[in-house]
């Protein structure tokens, strides 16, 4: 049986990446997949948990932060696909038209 | 309640529609503005029914806030007290909306004359029925405000903008006594309602006392000294009456109105009002007395040589009003509120029936350019002989019963009192002089008026000389109400009515015979005064310049009212003022204050230009901004545990 | 199970608003496909009578307390005055957007469904007696945020805008999401009132306890755009179509604050000193920025967006005084910051012609000579952000303000009370540009009724609660009780 920590650990790793992942890539996509890094390790955790603590809460709790992620990422190419069409580019430090 | 709330609510009712449609309805502005008065006027004549009839309503509409234990209500009261306030204001302010129709026919500013005339209506209505000091203090300056807002109406003219504030910075002085006043009561009582305060008073916390520059001062005289403060500025006694006289640049109605029927009357009122507080504190008592007797006299000293016919009628309301606290002071609050009463309708009748000469000569005011006007003005005439027999304090004239009562119950008061008797019959005297003095001047005599004036002379039109003889009328036969036991026993209605708000500190006892003797000796005092105005200014008219010229220091002293202007001018603007000011300027201004001003400003700017740049317009950046919060405030943990 | 139609009616009564908001979006969806282009406002006014019904049934369910959904729905009077908020904020939001959109040339249906989904979320986040409730409110109200800041579909700014919302919304859910796993793992449950009871008996110097606490507090901290978490409202607020924005500085913050006053008064009660000091650092913070920085904006949706921030600071001086004045005094100023920030917004509307954007406070040169009215609108909004009495801004400032002093933090209302003041440079410089100024051209304003029913009511609200703030204070000290 895998320790719970080791879980845990891997989580933390993963959420880690994630946020490195947002504040370094210049690549929308890539940030975006950070950000899934992030819920994941979320996810990680909760179902973690709930196998550890034997209760269910924790997968319901993945199954919906899975759905809102499809959903978020659907509108996320949605804005992104007008970015890339008004200023061919998908790269995030090129979008700073408002600033100060 | 409703019917209540409207009594000042209508008159507000009529500012908005004044003020916010003012351009569109142009002179049909007055219409909205007279109507509103008028329902205020019924209404109010309703509550007195009501008053008469037992009723006492103290009813708070609702709380307005709350700051720890003291809760301001937005309440009415409507005593004794204030019904008679009520009648006295909105009859006032009727007859003087109905006037200003037609004296104000044709200015520019017309609508928002009338609007600030109503503005300032409500404001006096919520200081005399509010039911507790804060709500009062909003009247005060409410009324304050119209009050410089009308005197500065013409702010084109510097002397009328320069008058406003005047006014403005005098006022500021009473203000803050009366706001450390207020103070100090919510300290000791911890309540601001009037109900509740004067409950408190039989109780251990007024009977605390302050130690001051090494003298022991019970709270209650400091609270009513305080208090007198702000009284004595808006009511202008020595020494914070130089605002009034340069008050009259506004125009004449609201001389009428503000500067000398209602406004100026609130400091009297509230002193009335606080009168269980002052009965408490002879101190005080004998404070305002003083002040009192002392303004009525000095005032009159300055009246009797002034050439501007308004300024003569400004400083005789100055010395009416101390005869109010006169009267107030020794303890005859009733007889202050009396002479209130009566003299809000002569000397509103006085403003006005200037107000009708000055418009009569095209704007004249100066009475050395008058004469002769008799007959060629005839009601105007009538009515002002009508007023200055009422100020004279003639028989049967109202001036005389008030003035009388206040002068016999000072004649009971002791020894101080006994003075402070003597000073109001040789101001009664002075009275009667100026005010015939004035009467010469501008009806009989030859006419001294510039020539291209001399054609247009004309008696006002009928909306004008109306309100003046229903005021007339009233200046015969307002103080009939207060009939002195001395004549009819027990016909003093008005004493009766006001009996149950004021406490009873009775001096001796009733003297009827050496009360009738009394009488008797002031009217022939009065009438000596016109006696001798008569011959100086009718008989003699040679005679007034031969004395000047004899006695021209004291002739100038008194035409440049005692120079109190200069002196102030000298003391406070130049002399400390100035002076402090460009020492603050050279040393400290300049360097450290201005410095710092400016530099905190250019701190804050430099700071904020700075800070913009952190807002780069990249996302990452952002979200970096929100990682580094993270991380710090998890190393809070350390700090925290 | 519900066995009959009867009983699953039964069932769904505590959400009835919710139900009738979710269904009325939809139908605009529907309907949106029928209606020619030039009357798409009528789908306007449908949806603010959709709100309408939507109040009536939370009106009817006023009386009504208890906890739904095997937890995870409470109804009380708390998540009650907060929907009452939200249909103020809605309605108004579709008030002010029924011209613009016209003018931008966007209007579309969905914009409508849009914000009625986003109400929804909000009202689900008020309602929230479980974290998956919080969290599916929250990115209920936000996806559609993230839409409808993107509205402009030709416009770079616009795009940007919801681009950058979009990310850092997502990268603040994320630090939410770990945050309320680590609460998870260690109480065993996402509900609310269990993890308030797991904590009564916890260690409380658990660094974990601590570390989801401060994810909470960061998560949380963005949607009500506390410093340091707040760097998207600018660039978000200027970009979005200005209709949008002012619906968002309203309805998202109004529930952020929700759902904060929710889980950090009620479920991380037992952690409250932390709490506080660490809110009482944030709000120090919150002020320093939103008011410094709005010195030395040009653009008046950017200095309104600072301005923003400012109030979510102030706002959190009552959340850090706590107790029930603090959060009565919170709940109320919310409220009173989304009418008058919705009003200043609607002038700023009215300035949007074709052509031209009228985005710049120097366009409001001499609008107090061509357009008296406009003017003096803006002049009381201006002076209830500033906080002069007698309008209602000033009446929120001075029970915030006595909360703290109450709750022993002198300092900190005066450190609000400084801001204050110096927030009065940026907001009387409107006022001075309009009434100072000489007016550059000729213009007429975009007014339309539904745009002047929305600020009529805002300005009657405004002044109002400033002259009488009982009626609001009294409800919103009424409603406290289910979290305390």
């Amino acid at each position: 049986m895998v320790p719970l920590y080791w879980y845990v650990l891997l989580s933390a790793a993963l959420f880690t990446i994630g946020v490195v992942g947002v504040l370094s890539r210049r690549n929308v996509f890539i940030v975006l997949m950070s950000i899934e890094l992030m819920l994941n390790a979320a996810n990680i955790n909760m179902v973690a948990f709930s196998h550890y603590l034997q209760n269910l809460t924790g997968q319901i709790f993945v199954i919906f932060i899975i759905t809102v992620a499809a959903a978020e990422a659907a509108v996320a190419l949605a804005i992104i696909i007008l970015l890339a069409r008004n200023r061919g580019s998908v790269h995030v430090d090129e979008f700073n038209l408002m600033k100060g | 309640m409703l019917k209540y709330a409207l009594i000042p609510l209508l008159p507000f009712a009529g500012f908005l529609i004044a003020g916010l449609f003012g351009k569109y309805l142009k002179e049909r502005a007055a219409y909205a503005a007279v109507a509103g008065v008028a329902g205020s006027f019924i209404l109010s004549v309703s509550a007195f029914i009501d008053v008469l009839g037992g009723t006492i309503i103290d009813e708070n509409l609702y709380s307005w806030f709350a700051i720890g234990n003291l809760t301001v209500n937005v309440g009415f009261q409507i005593d004794q007290l204030t019904a008679v306030m009520l009648l006295v204001v909105t009859t006032l302010s009727t007859l003087i909306h109905i006037y200003s129709v037609g004296y104000m026919h044709g200015d520019k500013g017309y609508a928002r004359f009338f609007a600030y005339l109503e503005l300032f209506t409500f404001f006096m209505l919520v200081l005399v029925m509010a039911n507790n000091f804060v709500l009062m203090f909003v009247g005060w300056e409410g009324v304050g405000l119209c009050s410089y807002l009308l005197i500065g109406f013409w702010y084109e003219k510097k002397s009328a903008s320069d008058a406003g504030i005047k006014a403005f910075v005098v006022n500021r002085v009473g203000d803050f006594g009366f706001l450390l006043g207020m103070f100090l009561i919510f300290l000791t009582f911890g309540t601001l309602d009037f109900t509740d305060v004067f409950a408190a008073l039989s109780g251990p916390a007024a009977a605390q006392s302050y130690m001051l520059l090494g003298a022991e001062i019970g709270v209650m005289t400091l609270i009513s000294l305080l208090l007198f403060v702000g009284a004595m500025g808006k009511s202008a006694q020595l020494p914070l009456y130089v605002w009034l006289p340069d008050a009259m640049e506004g125009p004449t109605p609201v001389s009428a109105l503000i500067h000398a029927a209602t406004m100026v009357t609130a400091g009297v009122f509230m002193v009335a009002r606080c009168a269980p507080i002052f009965s408490l504190s002879p101190t005080a008592m004998t404070t305002v007395a003083i002040v009192g007797g002392l303004t009525a006299v000095f005032a009159a000293t300055i009246g009797l040589v002034q050439n501007d016919i308004k300024r003569v009628i400004a400083y005789s309301t100055i010395s009416q009003l101390g005869y109010m606290f006169l009267g107030l002071g020794v303890g005859a609050f009733a007889a202050g509120i009396f002479h209130l009463t009566t003299h809000a309708f002569f000397k509103g009748l006085l403003f006005l029936a200037s107000g009708s000469v000055i418009h009569a000569l095209s704007g004249e005011q100066d009475m050395q350019k008058m004469g002769g006007l008799k007959r060629k003005i005839k009601v105007t005439h009538g009515v002002f002989l009508v007023g200055s027999l009422a100020l004279a304090g003639i028989f049967p004239f109202a001036g005389f019963f008030s003035k009388d009562e206040i002068l016999w119950s000072a004649h009971n008061a002791g020894e101080v009192g006994r003075v402070l008797w003597m000073l109001g019959v040789f101001g009664a005297f002075l009275t009667a002089f100026y005010s015939f003095r004035l009467i010469y001047l501008t009806f009989y005599g030859k006419s001294r008026i510039d020539h291209e004036v001399e054609h247009h002379v004309h008696e006002s039109p009928k909306v004008m000389t109306i309100p003046l003889v229903i005021l007339a009328f009233f200046a015969i036969t307002i103080g009939w109400i207060g009939m002195p036991g001395a004549i009819i026993p027990h016909a003093n209605l008005f004493g009766d009515f006001l009996a149950p708000v004021f406490p009873v500190l009775e001096h001796g006892v009733a003297n009827h015979g050496l009360e009738r003797w009394l009488m008797v000796f002031s009217v022939m005092v009065a009438l000596a005064g016109i006696r001798l105005a008569y011959s100086l200014y009718v008989k003699n008219t040679s005679m007034p310049d031969r004395l000047a010229r004899s006695f021209k220091g004291t002739y100038n002293l008194l035409l440049n009212k005692y120079k109190v202007d200069e002196v102030y001018n000298f003391i406070f603007v130049d002399g400390l003022v100035h002076r402090l000011a460009r020492f603050l300027y050279n040393i400290t201004d300049v360097k450290i204050i201005d410095g710092a001003v400016n530099g905190i400003a250019g701190m804050i700017r430099r700071t904020s230009e700075g800070s913009r740049k952190v807002q780069t317009g990249f996302v990452q950046e952002y979200a970096f901004v929100m990682g580094l919060g993270l991380v710090v405030l998890m190393g809070l943990y350390y700090v925290l545990k | 199970m519900p066995s009959t139609l009867q009983e699953f009616f039964t069932l769904m009564t505590p959400i009835y608003p919710e139900v009738v908001v979710i269904t009325v979006a939809l139908t605009v969806l529907l309907l949106d496909l029928f209606v020619r282009k030039e009357q798409k406002s009528s789908l306007g006014w449908y949806s603010l009578a959709g709100v309408i019904i939507a109040a009536l049934a939370t009106f009817k369910l006023m009386g009504v307390t208890g906890s739904f959904f095997a937890g995870t729905f409470l109804l009380d009077r708390f998540s009650v005055y907060f929907k009452f908020s939200f249909y103020v904020a809605c309605s108004l939001g579709i008030l002010v957007s029924i011209n613009y959109l016209k003018i931008e040339d966007i209007h579309r249906g969905e914009y409508y469904a849009l914000m009625l989904f986003a109400t929804a979320g909000m009202m689900l986040m008020a309602s929230a007696g479980d974290l998956i409730t919080i969290y599916l409110g929250l990115e209920l109200m936000a996806m559609s945020i993230y839409v409808l800041a993107g509205f402009m579909r030709r416009d770079s700014r616009s795009n940007e805008a919801a681009i950058k919302y979009l990310l850092l919304g997502s990268f603040s859910s994320g630090i939410m999401l770990y945050g309320m796993s680590l609460l998870y793992g260690m109480s065993g449950t996402t509900n609310l009132a269990g993890i308030h009871a797991f904590l009564r008996g916890a260690d409380l110097a658990n660094p974990m306890v601590f570390l989801a606490m401060i994810m909470l507090i960061v998560s949380f901290g963005f949607k009500i755009a506390a410093a340091p978490f707040h760097m998207w409202v600018p660039d978000v607020y200027e970009g979005a179509p200005t209709s949008v924005t002012a619906f968002m500085s309203a309805g998202p913050k109004i529930a952020g604050f929700a759902v904060l006053l929710r889980v950090f008064s009620y479920a991380l009660q037992p952690l409250q000193h932390d709490v506080t000091t660490i809110i009482a650092g944030i709000a120090v913070l919150t002020m320093a920025v939103g008011n410094i920085i709005a010195l030395s904006q040009t653009n008046i949706k950017r200095m309104l967006a600072y301005s923003s921030i400012a109030h979510a600071g102030y706002a959190l001086v009552g959340i850090a005084a706590g107790g029930p004045e603090g959060v009565a005094s919170v709940m109320m100023y919310v409220f009173i910051y989304a009418v008058m920030n919705m009003g200043a917004f609607g002038i700023v509307i009215m300035l949007r012609r074709s052509g031209e954007r009228g985005e710049e406070i120097k366009d409001f040169a001499g609008l107090g000579k061509t357009n008296k009215m406009a003017a003096f609108f803006m002049l009381i909004f201006m002076f209830s952000l500033t906080g002069i009495p007698p309008t209602a801004g000033f009446m929120g400032k001075f029970y915030i303000f006595k909360a703290a002093i109450q709750a022993d933090m002198v300092w900190l209302a005066v450190v609000g009370v400084i801001f204050s003041a110096i927030s009065a440079y940026f907001y009387l410089r409107v006022i001075m540009v309009m009434y100072m100024s000489e007016p550059q051209a000729e213009f007429k304003l975009a007014t339309a009724p539904s745009l002047a029913i929305a600020l009529v009511f805002s300005l009657v609200t405004v002044i109002y609660i400033g002259v009488y703030p009982d009626n609001v204070l009294n409800f919103a000290r009424a409603s406290i009780a289910a979290i305390l």
